[in-house]
């Protein structure tokens, strides 16, 4: 029977995975490597679910051990079951199971097969150990795990220069984002005295339209933990590192730079939302960038040619969702659209590894028809892409129309409008995507497309079935249940469903799929002309805003020189003075030296030499002849007496 | 009893040490030298005696001393002739003259 204390498992068992694969996966496991991470991914997976239910029912778990004092102040460390984590808990394992089921048909024959199965273990332990985690410090930790796990998996073809400059770019652009975190949650304690989220939560709640507390340094801290937000869920105007995340395998952009890490910065504004509630300054800030993230994304990704990036610039726009969902105090949205982006990302990241998988091409441009080759992951595609674009009754649709709600009833309308456009773009650019790949005619004869294998496709169609079902416990047809669980937690404003809203959401969408169905399948040549139009608004979107070369020009390129600058200084003023100091120590050894030799020595020769000639002299009366020293003897005797005598 | 004075007793050790002391001074050979050195030893025996006799209040302390430098004399002549049988069976030779080894 599974009880709340065997949670400590669900991390700990992926923790051993890794352990066991990293030091005997190449040369004991080999193909053996991925069934240990999966075994022990399922066997968290079984453990969790359990929990998640009866949390789901209503129980609330949580249990901490003293870690260290700070002062007088006990540091616990534990776990802490209440709605958010059991939510999370319950995507992450069941998304992390499928996906490394699916990564050990993708990864097959990959001569560091067991180490790509060592950081996925590692990489799910910290994920797992962030989201039952029960204060700021073990989910910080947690949180620079998986950012060390995001490098080593984006740069795991690192002898690619693309893919190692990728994974230096992913890590030293959220580091930026972590400090933020980093000097956020050290704010908070000292504005609060605590680091853990249950007692932070009562501290609070308490305090809301009070003075008591120092606001000042709320807003603060609150700011500061948006920035871990913003490096981690890649955030306008830290998004461009995961793009480029691309590069790493494909399960890799799925499970973390689709589902789960890139959420946690999600997860970490629903953890704090009781702080960011009593600040209600720093609220519009959040909303302005998610809403940003959401339109710049999806207007960039309309014009990519890369199946693997038009779905990168997606999640960042879907990000930007839930961000701006956060902004509007919309706990339960913002989550909800959590949960239901992981499925259906998860399920089209894998969907496009497939089709690269059977293709070995990355560039839409070049497939086309590939429905009939691969009908398993075509289908499994287009439902993944339904429901991103919020076609009822698939998740998306109800976690997107929350969203819509959350903005519309608070009032914002020109947020709602930005959002709503954005949904049109988001239909738009999935089924340019979708028409492109599956539909039309096989543009690239090189190309033999053949469908995965099954080990590949059945997490596809769990995923799938993820995807359509995943949304009802936030649907009407369940009053809202999700919504309502969440609530429990933390209050927040909860709206009315709007038909209006419902609508304008239905209507975007299926408008942007016409449009893609029409210009990319039907009269194919209005694409090109409307670029040729539109060249100004063509090339931001397809050059990414320019973001990549503003930050070579106005930040890589001044710290290089500014590199190169501290790195003359270091040569001629630093160096030049040790050099300088040794030159001088030289220049007075010398000094010394002849000191010592000519002063010194000259001296203790003059010595030996002075007495060698005084000995010269007296060393002859030493004849060895015996009677002369008796005659010498007795003339000095004589000499004494003589002496006496003339004395007295 | 004819008493001899002291002075006669003291040029007489004085001529025998002035003999011993020559000897030793010219004699090429060491035995000889050895032989001279007995000589002076004992002149100032003679004397120990002597003052002994006419000056001290007991005179047995004078006799007693010259038995002293009698056995002296003797070790004294027993390590010098040792030394020379030594120095015969190296260098094949008992002239001083012949010998500096303590040379510089």
């Amino acid at each position: 029977m599974v009880t709340a204390n065997h949670l400590i498992w669900v991390p700990v068992l992926p923790f051993i995975a890794f352990v066991v694969n990293i030091f005997f996966g190449a040369r004991f496991l080999k193909e053996r490597a991925a069934w240990l991470s999966v075994a022990t991914s399922t066997v968290a997976c079984v453990i969790a679910l359990p929990i998640c239910w009866a949390v789901f029912r209503g129980a609330h778990f949580a249990n901490d051990f003293t870690w260290l004092m700070l002062g007088t102040t006990p540091l616990k460390f534990g776990y802490l079951m209440d709605p958010l984590s059991a939510t999370l808990l319950f995507m992450v394992t069941i998304v992390g199971t499928l996906i490394q089921v699916y990564a050990t048909g993708y990864m097959h024959g990959d001569p560091r097969f067991s180490r790509f199965f060592a950081y996925v273990s590692l990489f799910m332990s910290a994920m797992l150990t962030l989201v039952i985690s029960n204060n700021y410090l073990l989910f910080f930790m947690a949180w620079e795990i998986m950012g060390l796990c995001s490098y080593l998996l984006i740069g795991f073809y690192f002898e690619k220069d693309s893919a190692a400059n990728a994974s230096k770019k992913a890590f030293l652009t959220t580091r930026v984002g972590d400090i933020g975190f980093l000097l956020g949650f050290l704010t908070l304690f000292t504005a609060i005295g605590t680091l853990d989220f249950a007692q932070m939560n009562t501290l609070l709640a308490g305090h809301v339209g009070h003075t008591a507390l120092n606001t000042g340094l709320l807003s603060m801290a609150a700011l500061f933990i948006f920035c871990g937000t913003i490096g981690k869920s890649a955030q306008f105007p830290l998004h461009v590192w995961l793009p480029d995340a691309m590069e790493g395998p494909t399960p890799v952009s799925a499970l973390i730079h689709a589902a789960t890490m890139v959420a946690a910065g999600v997860f970490l504004v629903a953890r704090s939302f009781s702080l960011f509630m009593l600040v209600p300054n720093v609220l519009p800030i959040v909303t302005a960038i998610g809403t940003i993230t959401a339109f710049m994304a999806a207007f960039i990704a309309l014009t990519q040619n890369d199946i693997k990036r038009v779905l990168a610039y997606s999640t960042i726009s879907q990000l930007g969702y839930m961000v701006t969902a956060m902004g509007l105090s919309g706990l339960g949205a913002g989550t909800f659209h959590l949960i239901t982006h992981a499925f259906f990302k998860a399920l089209l990241f894998l969907g496009a590894g497939s089709v690269i998988h059977g293709t070995h091409v990355q560039d839409i441009r070049e497939m086309g028809g590939l429905f009939k080759k691969m009908p398993h992951t075509a289908v499994t595609f287009i439902i993944a892409s339904l429901a991103l674009a919020g076609i009822p009754p698939l998740s998306g649709f109800w976690s997107k129309d929350e969203i819509l709600l959350s903005a519309f009833g608070s009032g914002n309308y020109l947020v709602f409008g930005v959002l709503l456009l954005t949904a049109f773009m988001t239909a738009f650019y999935m089924f340019r995507l979708i028409f492109l790949t599956f539909f039309g005619q096989a543009r690239n004869h090189d190309v033999h497309a053949h469908e995965s294998p099954a080990l590949m496709t059945l997490p596809l169609w769990c995923l799938a079935v993820g995807s359509v079902v995943i949304g009802i416990p936030g649907s009407p047809f369940m009053h809202h249940w999700f919504q309502k669980f969440m609530a429990e937690m933390v209050h927040y404003p909860e709206y009315e469903p709007s038909a209006v809203v419902m609508a304008c959401s239905i209507a975007v969408a299926v408008l942007g799929i016409t449009l893609a169905f029409v210009m990319y399948l039907k009269k194919t040549t209005w694409a090109p002309a409307v670029a040729k139009k539109f060249p100004s608004f063509y090339r931001l979107s397809f050059n990414k805003f320019y973001f990549d070369e503003f930050y070579v020009t106005y930040l890589i390129k001044p710290f290089h020189a500014l590199g190169r600058l501290l790195f003359g200084f270091d040569a001629n003023v630093v160096d030049g003075g040790v050099n300088g100091t040794a030159s001088v120590t030289m220049f007075l050894s010398g000094v010394k030296q002849w000191i010592d030799t000519y002063i010194v020595d000259g001296f203790m020769n003059f010595l030996g030499t002075a007495v060698y000639f005084l000995n010269s002299v007296t060393k002859r009366f030493q004849t060895g002849v015996v009677q002369n020293y008796l005659l010498l003897a007795f003339l000095g005797f004589l000499v004494f007496i003589i002496l006496e005598l003339k004395l007295t | 009893m004819i008493a001899i004075p002291l002075q006669h007793i003291l040029i007489f050790s004085l001529l025998l040490f002035a003999i011993g002391l020559y000897g030793a001074l010219v004699r090429r050979n060491i035995i000889g030298i050895l032989i001279s050195i007995e000589l002076m030893v004992n002149a100032s025996n003679i004397n120990l005696i002597a003052f002994s006799k006419y000056t001290s209040l007991s005179p047995e302390t004078g006799q007693i001393f010259a038995l002293f430098v009698i056995a002296l004399a003797a070790t004294a002549a027993a390590v010098g002739l040792a030394i020379v049988l030594a120095l015969y069976r190296i260098r094949k030779t008992v002239q001083a003259d012949e010998v500096h080894l303590l040379k510089w």
